[in-house]
């Protein structure tokens, strides 16, 4: 290794969830074409960690997303937000409905073209879960794919690149929550912790920082000169085995969850109406401390 | 548990490097960094604003002097068209009496010395120089970089050898330029300046009012590429020593007043009363013509350099420059502080230059302190005569007589007569004269207000202007409170030791509760106690309460804290 990283960060559209932005029909069922495409909100702690690996050395961040056309402009928001040197999309109709596990055979595909034809991978970055699957499952598939080994959970990473050695402290969940330090060889696939925070406490980091985020601005602005779109004839896929027909996930089907009955009620009384206050006091009594 | 990993860089001994840090990018900075740049110095600039001009206030001239070595456009050439206001094309002062007024036009002193001098406000203004110095300093190996606080001095074996930073590990450098404001926190580390008496030190308060350009070229009376300044002495403010100021911007007005500080102590004065009995005087109906929209309310602690401009400023690899040393002269009513800081900023990068590889880490700093004695810098921040004539204590003996006259029937003669008129205008425009002004009231309320009514005409306008609340003014402000974190601490909350600073900050009010100090009134065992609370939310880091009252008083983190639009 030259001391410079290579990363794929694995990203992903996801219906807006947010109030105002998300449509639901009268079933309860997401309107998917009425609700706006966003970047999984997990994703940004796995680009954080990449744009951190890139400052402290140098080196290459690669945007990569499965989805529709559409999901192009999550990949330029990533440009934009934690400066992607460029994007991959794979996308055509036989991937479409994927689940977790054709989603990660169609990943590690690209993995392994982008090794071939782009450059070797030292890390890839995912997100803890989606938004809209909640699985949590297409990072470690994609993994096992790899044949990497994986760090989950990750609050704080460095890279040791003429080692060849990645560091990170991992948080343990549990009745008593630890944070573990572990080290694991290169390339490595590191699944980022919501809480992960990328530190930055060098000058020349910060200057970095803020060099890549000028170049950055220009590059965003002709997002579609960076970005490249795979089809899966150009991933050697047979259709049998991604897509709806590769995916062994049957949703059976899909309860709205009923809202609780409200055991709250509301009367409205007028201040100047001395019975009816009156009365709330007489209610209240019984609740009011001391005797 | 730390969940971070420090990475190594830099040297051997795991401290990053850089030949100079320049901390703070105002003016002073800015000229620092660009001349060392210039040098092929690589330089690092640390700036606690979210942007350059965030935390920074002026009344709103800058001046460049004829006899200056340096001024800004030498190293930001395309500096007045990018981000100046207006220059200044008239120089009036108004003595006011009561609704009398007598201007005279300051037009020669003003332009005794003067190359050129530009309104401007501070947040367009060093927002700008940061850019430039971002690209300057890029090309050497450094940059800025925003929101980091640096809070103290490195030290090895009690040498000064670097910063230590809020957002960053320490940091050492050859050169550390302490460009960091009034409130210098590195000065203060190095023992170079303290925070104690009041009469060292002025307070101004700013407001900056909206007027589009074609209005302010109709009212004033003036061209596109002109602009106006206006000083305003006399009894309009009590007998708190000081005095007004309204210059003009490209679309908007600065209006502000400047008082001594123990002056506004002493008659426990509230700032912003003071500011708000200039908005409403009636001369100022004629270009308000009562309509008023305040775009911002602002603070700013200006150092008297007559008694606190440093002699030597520096400390080991240490160097001040600016309102940091001190160096804000005040000559008679015009101030000038930037382009001292100016001057100063680019002699410090040049005594480095020539000193660089003297074993010396002290050699810069002599060298520095040097220029500034051999260019007059200095003269002009400490003038001679000035200190010969307080160490002689004459000063306060001429002062009474002179005010036992102005008050007496033979003053108003004296003052009043047709050739006193002809002096007096004489006597304004004399560099030498105005700066032998006392300090006293005379010079700013007796006087003035004597003029007013023995020379001045009546205006007979209505202002009916109504200026802000404080609650309204503190409302319109920007913050980022850093939550459960204050910046400032009450030492002593009793009301002899700390209760000035309710009437002196210029965010808090007797009987106000949403500013900064309040007083309150405690019982305790029967016995009655006057008490100070302090709430820093409200806070505009002007450091008035640092000085008029007993607090741990620091800046707040990087990008915390109250964030100026117009500045």
């Amino acid at each position: 290794m030259e001391g410079i990283v290579r990363s794929v960060v694995l990203t992903k559209g996801v219906p807006d969830f947010s109030e105002g932005a998300v449509s639901f029909n009268e079933e309860g069922h997401l309107e998917r074409g009425k609700t706006p495409t966003v970047m999984n909100p997990n994703d940004e702690f796995a680009l954080q960690a990449a744009l951190q690996t890139k400052v402290r050395h140098g080196g290459h961040v690669s945007g990569m997303s499965m989805g529709p056309p559409g999901y192009a402009s999550v990949l330029e928001e990533a440009m934009e937000s934690v400066y992607t040197d460029d994007s991959y999309l794979l996308s055509d109709r036989e991937l479409a409905a994927s689940d977790t596990w054709a989603t990660a055979i169609t990943l590690c595909s690209a993995l392994e073209k982008y090794q071939e034809e782009v450059a070797d991978v030292d890390l890839v970055f995912a997100g803890f879960k989606t938004a809209d699957g909640e699985t949590g499952q297409t990072g470690p598939q994609t993994c096992w794919g790899l044949d990497w080994p994986i760090v989950t959970h990750v609050l704080a990473l460095d890279i040791d690149p003429d080692e060849g050695i990645l560091r990170a402290k991992r948080l343990v969940e549990g009745d008593v929550d630890e944070i573990e330090t572990v080290e694991a060889p290169l390339p490595c696939v590191v699944i980022a912790d919501p809480e992960f925070e990328p530190t930055y406490r060098k000058a020349t980091h910060r200057l970095t920082h803020k060099q890549l985020r000028g170049e950055t601005r220009e590059r965003a602005a002709d997002h579609e000169e960076y970005l490249t779109t795979w089809d899966h004839q150009d991933l050697n896929l047979d259709p049998d085995y991604i897509g709806l027909d590769g995916s062994p996930t049957i949703v059976s089907a899909v309860d709205p969850i009923p809202k609780a009955p409200s055991e709250r009620e509301a009367t409205m009384v007028d201040p100047s109406d001395e019975d009816g206050m009156e009365k709330i006091f007489d209610e209240m009594h019984a609740f009011a401390g001391g005797d | 548990m730390s969940r971070g990993f420090g990475s190594a860089t830099g040297g051997t001994d795991g401290y990053e490097h850089y030949d100079a840090v320049v901390v703070g990018c105002g003016p002073g900075g800015a000229a620092a960094a660009a001349r060392l740049a210039d040098h092929g110095v690589e330089t690092l600039v640390l700036e606690r604003g979210v942007e350059a001009g965030s935390k920074n206030v002026s009344g709103g001239l800058l001046y460049a002097e004829e006899s200056a070595p340096y001024t800004l456009d030498d190293f930001f050439p395309d500096f007045r068209t990018e981000a100046a206001e207006r220059p200044v094309t008239d120089y009036h002062i108004h003595n006011l009496s009561g609704n009398r007024v007598k201007t005279y036009d300051l037009t020669d002193l003003h332009e005794h010395d003067t190359d050129w001098c530009d309104a401007v406000l501070r947040r367009p203004m060093d927002s700008w120089l940061e850019r430039r110095v971002h690209e300057k300093t890029s090309e050497t190996g450094g940059g800025v970089l925003t929101g980091v606080r640096v809070n103290g001095l490195l030290r090895e074996n009690g040498e000064i050898v670097g910063v230590t930073c809020d957002e960053l590990d320490p940091i050492k450098a050859d050169l550390i330029v302490a460009a960091d404001g009034v409130n210098s926190e590195l000065a203060r580390d190095a023992g170079l300046m303290d925070w104690e008496e009041p009469d060292e030190w002025f307070q101004g308060v700013k407001a900056v009012v909206e007027m589009d350009s074609e209005t302010i070229a109709d009212r004033f009376d003036i061209e596109e590429d002109e602009g106006v300044a206006h000083l305003f002495s006399g009894d309009l403010f009590q007998d708190v020593r000081g005095g007004g100021f309204l210059y003009t911007n490209e679309d908007s007005l600065s209006i502000g007043t400047v008082f001594h500080l123990d002056s506004l102590v002493e008659e426990q004065a509230e700032p912003h009363e003071l500011l708000d009995a200039l908005l409403t005087h009636p001369l100022l109906a004629q270009w308000f013509r009562g309509e008023y929209d305040e775009r911002e309310y602002a603070a700013k602690l200006v150092p008297d350099s007559k008694k606190v401009a440093h002699r030597e400023p520096y400390r080991d690899r240490l160097v001040l420059v600016g309102d940091a040393a001190g160096q804000m002269q005040a000559q008679g009513p015009i101030i000038k502080g930037m382009n001292h800081a100016v001057t100063a900023g680019a002699l410090a990068a040049d005594a480095f230059v020539v000193t660089r590889g003297n074993a010396d880490p002290e050699a810069a700093g002599r060298r520095y302190t040097t220029m500034l004695e051999k260019s007059g810098t200095m003269d002009k921040l400490r003038p001679r005569r000035y200190d010969i004539s307080r160490r002689v204590g004459e000063r306060d003996v001429v002062t009474n007589a002179v005010e036992r006259v102005l008050d007496s029937r033979i003053g108003s003669v004296a003052v009043g007569n047709p050739i006193a008129e002809r002096a007096l205008k004489r006597a304004y425009n004399s560099p030498f004269l105005v700066s032998m002004l006392s300090d006293t009231r005379t010079g700013y309320v007796s006087l003035p207000a004597l003029i007013g009514e023995e020379h001045g005409r009546t205006v007979h306008w209505e202002n009916e202007i109504e200026p802000p609340t404080l609650a309204e003014r503190i409302g319109d402000l920007t913050y980022d409170t850093d939550v459960g974190n204050p910046h400032i601490r009450l030492r002593d909350e009793s009301y002899e030791a700390s209760g000035a600073a309710v009437a002196a900050c210029p965010v808090s009010a007797e009987d106000f509760g949403g500013g900064c100090y309040r007083s309150e009134t405690v019982e305790t065992n029967g016995s009655e106690e006057r008490l100070v609370s302090l709430d820093t939310q409200p806070c505009v880091e002007c450091g008035t309460c640092a000085i008029v009252a007993d607090t741990e008083w620091e800046h707040p983190r990087g990008g915390k804290g109250v964030e100026y639009r117009e500045g």
